[in-house]
């Protein structure tokens, strides 16, 4: 009897769950087909006229990049400066945002011994700064600052302090108590603590989000490059602008474009598997 | 007896070692910091940031501070044809018929009071500030030059140049006489005109009124109801263009939630193809992947330069940019979930004789569903913020239109309205993803 109202109850509630799947799944492909019917109807060109051209440029710029011949690795080794520049406010945005969420991470972790008020304010300014558009900040520091590489360096680092901060935050509310426990027995002080049984147990996850990081903020400054900010995204709006003639020189910046994400790409995925998988530091 | 000694009598515990290691751990750290430092200084050097501070407007962050919490009003003369008149930011839309109480006409002679005793007197080819603290300046044209009559010598605030007098002696007001005009600023509080223009009747109506008058039945205008009326008044508002920033912003959500979901419907097949334990072939796997590489590593930047030729301005360019992007993205992070999964699921729903697909549905998916829609809400939260940069790479959107009213920079405050609503957008979205997540995850 009592197995059988169970079994009722069961196969009640998998039919519900079943509905609300198939319901999810419908409204999620109206959403798709509508919205992209949508996109197509306000797009100043349509798909399908679109479609047939997909191929024109590329194969245009390839083209052009062909007729350059051996020209065209002396068009890499000229904008080279220009791919350092772009991989510079990368770097510089990210060590700085990283420190500065070093920070903010200790004190939104509620483990870490901070002042318990104060944990809410941090993270909602973590929210707030992560979920600032980073184009803004950017646009802003440019009309005020110049054209230079510096706006989109302290708009990058400025989102990356808030996106790392939280993902620093959680990895400190992981960690083990007992080191800590253990100093505080011996009379150490909260920035001993933090050096001696925080950090070690930190520094790995740290440095394995913060290689992600890396290679998204190489694209972003890449991107904030185009709308006025220096680098590699510069060089492209310049070559772009310049519509037909210039193909080789964009096919150029592409590939520099292209190959340095992927070594960046390739390179954070090795050190966060060797960091967070591997034997070498456990 | 101390602690260390208790460690060193301890069997097994190389305590010199582990010091040696504790030092040498010190001193990699050191030197790690030691380079960033050296990095940072290069950097400092490569960015020009010594130049860049010298050269740098702060006086432009605060005037566009100014300008975006406030408007100005202009009095204006033009010396040519010998009219004055007063309008909001000088546009021929907003010109007052009867001008403002503060700006007093008698004859030939017109006074414009500026608050807390600064007044200026124009009377025919010539100004007359007055300005507490300070003095008169006076101000004339004659025969093509500006002659000027200071009380002392110039202060900071007032510039001097043959063709041109400019006074600002607070920030809120100025007098420029020009050899073919005078003109005189008053900055206000608020932004004007926000939601009817100018011209409009609407205006001199309040929010009770219009309420009011959105229901009744005598309509304003023959054509429209009146709740359609002043909807379309407020939408196409000159000033402002209401109705096309919230065209934009929709378009630049489209771009965001079509993008992720392309990505996702895209990937996730792919992601079984890529994932060692579920693929048909070593080929296969390896084909996918490098696939899911290249398509990441275009990066968005690119996919959007080449979707803009070819499909020009609109939603649909930047979502398949996005969606391009995130395939990679999604396909690799999808096929790492499916490679650690529980196969005693899989096998558990095999034993009942179950099929393929049927396998995938009730063995594999719900294990990966989780990872699935956490990160499936993540990129779409992230997009908001990208559509908004691709749109100003010349996608559309939100994007564009904020470079675009960044760059002619006439009314600030249409940018910081734009800002505003876009910052409201994005933190939008990025809520809504933080609670779904946490209701359909944490259940």
């Amino acid at each position: 009897m009592i197995a059988r109202v169970l079994r009722d109850e069961i196969v009640r509630a998998e039919q519900q769950r079943r509905l609300y799947s198939a319901l999810v799944v419908v409204l999620t492909l109206a959403v798709l087909i509508g919205g992209l019917r949508q996109a197509s109807a306000m797009n100043s060109g349509s798909f399908f006229a679109g479609l047939s051209k997909f191929f024109d440029y590329p194969g245009e710029i390839v083209i052009e990049a062909w007729q350059a011949g051996p020209a065209f690795f002396g068009l890499l080794w000229r904008f080279l400066p220009a791919l350092v520049e772009t991989l510079n406010i990368a770097l510089v945005a990210t060590l700085l945002g990283g420190a500065a969420a070093v920070g903010l991470s200790f004190l939104s972790s509620r483990n870490l011994d901070v002042w318990p008020p104060l944990i809410p304010v941090v993270r909602r300014t973590m929210d707030v700064m992560r979920a600032f558009p980073e184009l803004i900040l950017a646009l802003f520091l440019i009309f005020v600052l110049g054209t230079s590489p510096i706006p989109a360096m302290i708009a990058v680092a400025f989102h990356t302090a808030g996106a790392l901060g939280k993902l620093f935050s959680e990895v400190n509310e992981n960690i083990d108590r007992k080191p800590i426990d253990g100093l505080r027995a011996c009379g150490a002080s909260w920035m001993q603590r933090l050096r001696f049984a925080v950090w070690p147990q930190v520094a790995p996850n740290y440095v394995s989000y913060f290689m992600l990081r890396l290679e998204i903020n190489v694209r972003a400054s890449a991107i904030l490059g185009f709308v006025g900010a220096g680098g590699i995204g510069s060089e492209l709006r310049r070559t772009i602008g310049w519509g037909q003639g210039a193909g080789d020189e964009t096919a150029a910046l592409f590939v520099l474009l292209f190959l340095s994400i992927v070594v960046i790409d390739q390179m954070s995925s090795a050190t966060r598997n060797r960091l967070v998988r591997g034997p070498a530091l456990a | 007896m101390t602690i260390a000694d208790t460690l060193r009598a301890e069997p097994g515990f190389q305590a010199d070692a582990v010091a040696a290691t504790v030092r040498r751990r010190s001193w990699a750290a050191l030197a790690a910091l030691a380079a960033v430092v050296l990095y940072l200084a290069y950097a400092w050097h490569a960015f020009g940031v010594s130049t860049l501070i010298a050269t740098a407007q702060p006086d432009r962050a605060v005037l566009l501070g100014l300008d975006s919490v406030a408007h100005k009003v202009h009095v204006t003369k033009d010396l040519r044809a010998g009219d004055l008149q007063v309008s909001i930011e000088g546009e021929r839309t907003a010109v007052y018929e009867q001008p403002p109480a503060w700006v007093a006409t008698d004859g030939g002679r017109t006074t414009v009071d500026l608050g807390d005793g600064y007044t200026v007197t124009i009377e025919d080819r010539g100004a007359v500030f007055e300005v507490p603290g300070y003095g008169t300046i006076v101000a004339r044209v004659e025969g093509g030059k500006i002659v000027t009559d200071l009380p002392g010598p110039a202060p900071d605030w007032l510039q001097l140049n043959p063709a041109k007098v400019d006074a600002r002696p607070t920030i809120g007001r100025r007098l420029q006489v020009s050899r073919t005009r005078i003109e005189v600023h008053r900055y206000f509080f608020g932004w004007e005109n926000f939601f009817f223009p100018f011209r409009s009747e609407l205006t001199a109506y309040s929010a009770g009124e219009l309420a009011g008058l959105a229901v009744s039945g005598d309509r304003l205008s023959a054509e429209l109801p009146n709740w359609r009326y002043i909807l379309d008044t407020f939408l196409t508002n000159p000033d402002w263009l209401h109705g096309e920033v919230l065209i934009a912003l929709f378009e630049t959500v489209m771009m965001a939630v079509l993008g992720t979901m392309i990505a996702a419907f895209v990937g996730l097949p792919l992601a079984f193809l890529a994932a060692s334990n579920f693929t048909p072939s070593r080929v296969l796997q390896a084909a996918t992947r490098r696939l899911f590489d290249f398509l990441r590593g275009i990066d968005m930047l690119i996919w959007s330069l080449i979707f803009i030729r070819a499909f020009g301005l609109g939603p649909l360019t930047g979502a398949l940019a996005i969606a391009f992007t995130d395939t990679g993205s999604l396909g690799k992070l999808f096929s790492e979930a499916l490679e650690n999964i529980d196969d005693k699921q899989v096998d558990g729903v095999r034993a009942t004789g179950a099929s393929r697909l049927q396998r995938y549905r009730f063995g594999v998916i719900p294990q990966i569903l989780p990872v699935l829609v956490s990160q499936i809400l993540y990129y779409l939260e992230s997009n908001t913020r990208s559509a908004t940069v691709i749109g100003a790479l010349g996608a559309g959107g939100i994007g564009l239109l904020l470079v675009e009213t960044m760059r002619t920079a006439k009314d600030w405050e249409n940018t910081t309205y734009i800002i505003i609503l876009t910052i409201l957008v994005v933190f939008a979205m990025d809520s809504l993803s933080r609670r779904l997540r946490r209701r359909l995850i944490d259940g």
